[in-house]
């Protein structure tokens, strides 16, 4: 199968590869996927918990190129999002940029759970500083 | 010498033709374009003519007593259904059981799935975590209803060499007819059906540095004259067992690529062994966790099979395809999606299935390329564990089986 230019790209350079510091504050971790599915994604957002706003994200993926390149666009579009705009982002949206073919839209449903797992995670650290949305809440 | 890119290290997927063997061929396609059943012409002579000297060196390569002994096929494949369906019908009234192994190619384990679905019974002896098959597990698997055992004489992904002989011997005490898929071993390794016992045997020749298209199947004529019940109707070509036009230039080249394998197998084999064991002595050496697959010892001379724990194979091809071509067990690089049956028969999880990369080396190999691939190959694999959160987690001393992974 040839690969997307988008996919050999992301994969030979790919984007915010690494993890944060176990006490940095303001991260959201997400772990998705199984070694014995041949693809397993950490994710990790890093959110300014005064504005609610994604300053980072991270990534760490064992999978295939189109894995990798999933998870990498992932970060990439996550930097600069709110938590709430950030959830928005489709697995589709990731088919569409990557020209990922039938067989490789499985990567990117993994993607989009992983920013969801990561959120979630995140939601949960933070819950007593958050409002419902995930935004912070206002101090009086 | 300069390299030249991109690498070839996929030759247990196909070869490349030989050079002398096309120029054996070529003749073939013009001047000397003669259908072999043309009785009553000279370009039928000539190219009969041409189709019997391939086939005597071809039964030559193989230790048969009699050239006729072997049929023209398109490939492996048809060899090994003609095999397998043409003894399961012939010898029904016999019986219904056939006995085969786990780690087969595709061509053998679906030709016996589709059997079972037409009534038969198959026992599929599982192996030893080093590919072996136990000879004992095989015998036992045998009944008083077997008709046929197939077992593979070098696996495809691990090279693993079994032990035929063994099996052949049994097989003829047991009054049941021994197939064996030779494909990856004829032109390699030292085959004689006679000294082996072996019935049934599959070969073709695209991966013995002949043509793509072109195979065979030996079928023993005397002690035991097998018979076989044909697939396709026709002008009973290949006494009766595969009717079709013969590919003459596609069997020539077939012929003199079995002449360059017997006359070099020696040397050749030797080589492509040092070769293979420098590469296997360079990754392993210098990469953590990295597994060899199969059997170090009883092994194709040219096979190299590893499982790099914490990344994926697909991801590993992927860095290295732009100069090295080489081939993996992971489910993203196989046509049905699963991961290397083959590597989860030995025992290991399956991620280290999905973690597996074949080294196959061919005769135009050379030593630099060797030293490239390895030291690429490295690179690669330390890449992608910089970026394997499995990795990571392992390197944090966390058991990874300890984990609750959350799948699709």
């Amino acid at each position: 199968m040839a690969y997307s230019d988008k996919v050999v790209d992301h994969y030979n350079n790919p984007r915010n590869v690494g993890s944060f510091g176990k006490e940095t504050p303001g991260v959201g971790t997400g772990l998705v996927g199984a070694p014995e599915c041949g693809d397993v994604m950490k994710l990790q957002i890093r959110v300014n918990l005064d504005t609610g706003v994604i300053e980072d994200a991270k990534f760490k993926t064992f999978g295939c190129g189109s894995a990798i390149a999933s998870s990498s666009l992932a970060t990439e579009w996550l930097k600069g999002k709110t938590v709430d705009e950030a959830a928005k982002i489709k697995n589709t949206d990731i088919v569409n940029e990557l020209r990922l073919p039938p067989v490789k839209i499985h990567c990117s449903v993994l993607a989009e759970d992983a920013i969801r797992a990561a959120l979630a995670d995140y939601r949960d650290r933070y819950a007593d500083k958050l409002d419902g949305a995930g935004a912070p809440v206002a101090s009086a | 010498m300069a390299l030249k890119f991109p690498i070839f290290m996929d030759a247990q997927s196909t070869t490349p033709c030989d050079p002398r063997v096309v120029e054996a061929m070529l003749p073939y396609f013009t001047e000397k374009f003669g259908h072999p059943a043309s009785r009553n012409h000279p370009f039928g002579w000539e190219a009969e003519g041409a189709v019997d000297a391939a086939r005597q060196r071809i039964a030559s390569l193989l230790g048969a007593r009699d050239p006729k002994e072997l049929v023209f096929t398109s490939g492996g494949t048809e060899a090994i259904n003609l095999a397998l369906k043409g003894a399961a019908e012939m010898y029904r009234e016999k019986g219904n059981h056939i006995v085969t192994t786990m780690i087969e190619q595709r061509a053998g384990l679906d030709t016996c799935k589709r059997l079972e679905r037409q009534g038969f019974e198959v026992t599929y002896v599982p192996v030893r975590p080093s590919g072996l098959v136990d000879v004992d597990d095989v015998g036992r698997a045998i009944t008083d209803r077997t008709i046929l055992v197939s077992v593979m004489f070098a696996n495809n992904e691990i090279g693993t060499l079994q032990d035929v002989a063994a099996i052949g011997k049994l097989a003829k005490a047991r009054g049941v007819i021994f197939h064996t898929d030779a494909t990856q071993a004829v032109g390699k390794v030292p085959v004689d059906v006679e000294a082996m016992g072996i019935d049934l045997l599959s070969c073709t020749a695209h991966l013995m540095y002949g043509p793509k298209g072109v195979g065979a199947l030996y079928v023993r004529r005397r002690g035991p004259r097998v018979r076989l019940q044909p697939m396709l109707d026709g002008g009973g070509h290949e006494r009766g067992m595969r009717s079709g036009t013969l590919p003459v230039p596609l069997i020539v080249g077939f012929g003199r690529a079995a002449e360059l394998c017997a006359e070099g197998m020696p040397e050749e084999g030797a080589r492509l062994a040092r070769l293979r064991d420098r590469l296997q002595d360079m990754i392993l050496s210098r990469v953590d966790e990295a597994f060899l697959n199969g059997d170090p010892a009883r092994r194709l001379p040219h096979n190299l099979n590893i499982s790099f724990a914490y990344v994926e194979g697909e991801s590993v091809l992927m860095g290295l395809n732009k100069e090295t071509a080489l081939a993996s067990g992971s489910a993203c690089t196989s046509a049905t999606l699963e991961p290397s049956y083959v590597i989860a028969a030995l025992g290991a999880s399956t991620e280290l299935a999905h973690s597996s990369i074949r080294f196959s080396l061919h005769r135009f190999n050379t030593e630099e390329e060797v030293e490239f691939v390895g030291k690429r190959t490295i690179e690669v694999i330390g890449r992608l564990r910089d970026m394997s959160p499995l990795y990571e987690l392992a390197k944090e001393g966390v058991d990874l089986k300890s984990i609750r992974w959350k799948a699709e």
